[in-house]
């Protein structure tokens, strides 16, 4: 119970993986919270890295978390111009009508 | 035991927090819990002794990525009301298949526990010498150094995309033209007018 180990890191790791993916469910029609949800999938991965980079005694996963942190940097970055660029061209932000380029 | 202490107190705080990204009413609310989720990430990291990785987090997500969703969220006048209207609707299918995820990780996750239920533990860190920064550094520049230049890359593309996405040419604004300015000529600017006394400039 007091003895904090590898599974409590996964623990929490899966719950906010979780929960990640429960909020892009849920916010089906809000883009910005969609994008947040998926910052918080990118967190629990990096949660995940370092905790077994910390039992492993090995720095490769810290490494990759921050190649995981720059590519959801760019990915936050590129997702949100794109929301600007459609709210400036459609006026709102709603999921449901992004359809144009379906086949 | 005090590590026990903390890492249970931030773990509830960031799943806590993390619920509230998704549950709050108003996006800005929304965007300052992502804030404290990452803050407590930023901690549990300093309990892995990862603490460069802390202060990365900390850096990257609340310096960069929650201001930018900030403004993001203020510039857009959009009625946020109207797009939290799906939310019930969605609900059961996403707690199914939340719950059928979740139990598959703690599935996982349990399954790296030892046979006698206790946890593996984590193995110390900071015996050694170094830093963890001076660590990642003696890596990251020699042995990953592709790697590294690859990540400098995608940013590039990235800060480029995001540049070429939202740059708009308007119409009818009056900017200064600098070559405009410097390249004119004396004989455009100045008119010489030879005005007779008593008769103006009629």
């Amino acid at each position: 119970m007091f003895e904090i180990g590898l599974s409590h890191y996964l623990f929490v790791a899966a719950a906010l993986f979780t929960i990640g993916v429960f909020g892009i469910f849920v916010n089906r029609k809000n883009v910005i919270i969609i994008l947040m949800s998926i910052e918080l999938v990118l967190l629990s991965v990096n949660i995940n890295l370092v905790a077994f980079s910390a039992y492993l005694q090995n720095l490769e996963g810290q490494i990759f978390a921050m190649m995981v942190l720059t590519v959801a940097a760019a990915e936050a970055a590129v997702g949100l111009a794109i929301l600007v660029t459609y709210f400036r061209n459609r006026g709102n932000i709603a999921v449901e009508d992004i359809n144009q380029m379906r086949g | 035991m005090l590590a026990a202490i903390a890492f249970y107190v931030l773990a509830a705080i960031a799943v806590i927090s993390a619920f509230a990204v998704i549950a709050a009413r108003n996006p800005v609310h929304s965007v300052l819990f992502l804030i404290l989720t990452f803050f407590t990430a930023a901690g549990l990291f300093v309990l892995l002794g990862a603490e460069f990785l802390a202060m990365l987090l900390v850096v990257v997500y609340v310096g960069a990525v929650a201001v930018l969703f900030l403004f993001v969220v203020m510039m857009l006048d959009v009625d946020f009301a109207e797009l939290k209207q799906g939310f019930l609707s969605y609900l059961p299918i996403g707690a199914i298949i939340a719950l059928a995820l979740f139990a598959e990780l703690a599935l996982v996750a349990s399954a790296s526990m030892s046979a006698n239920g206790a946890p593996i533990a984590v193995a110390p860190s900071g015996q050694t010498e170094i830093t963890n920064a001076e660590a990642i550094g003696l890596v990251l520049y020699t042995d990953y150094l592709l790697v590294f230049q690859l990540a400098g890359l995608v940013l590039l593309v990235a800060m480029i995309g995001a540049i070429v996405l939202t740059l708009r040419h308007r119409p009818g604004v009056r900017k200064q033209d600098i070559s405009a300015q410097v390249g004119r000529k004396r004989s455009e600017g100045v008119e010489l007018k030879d005005i007779r006394p008593g008769q103006g400039l009629g």
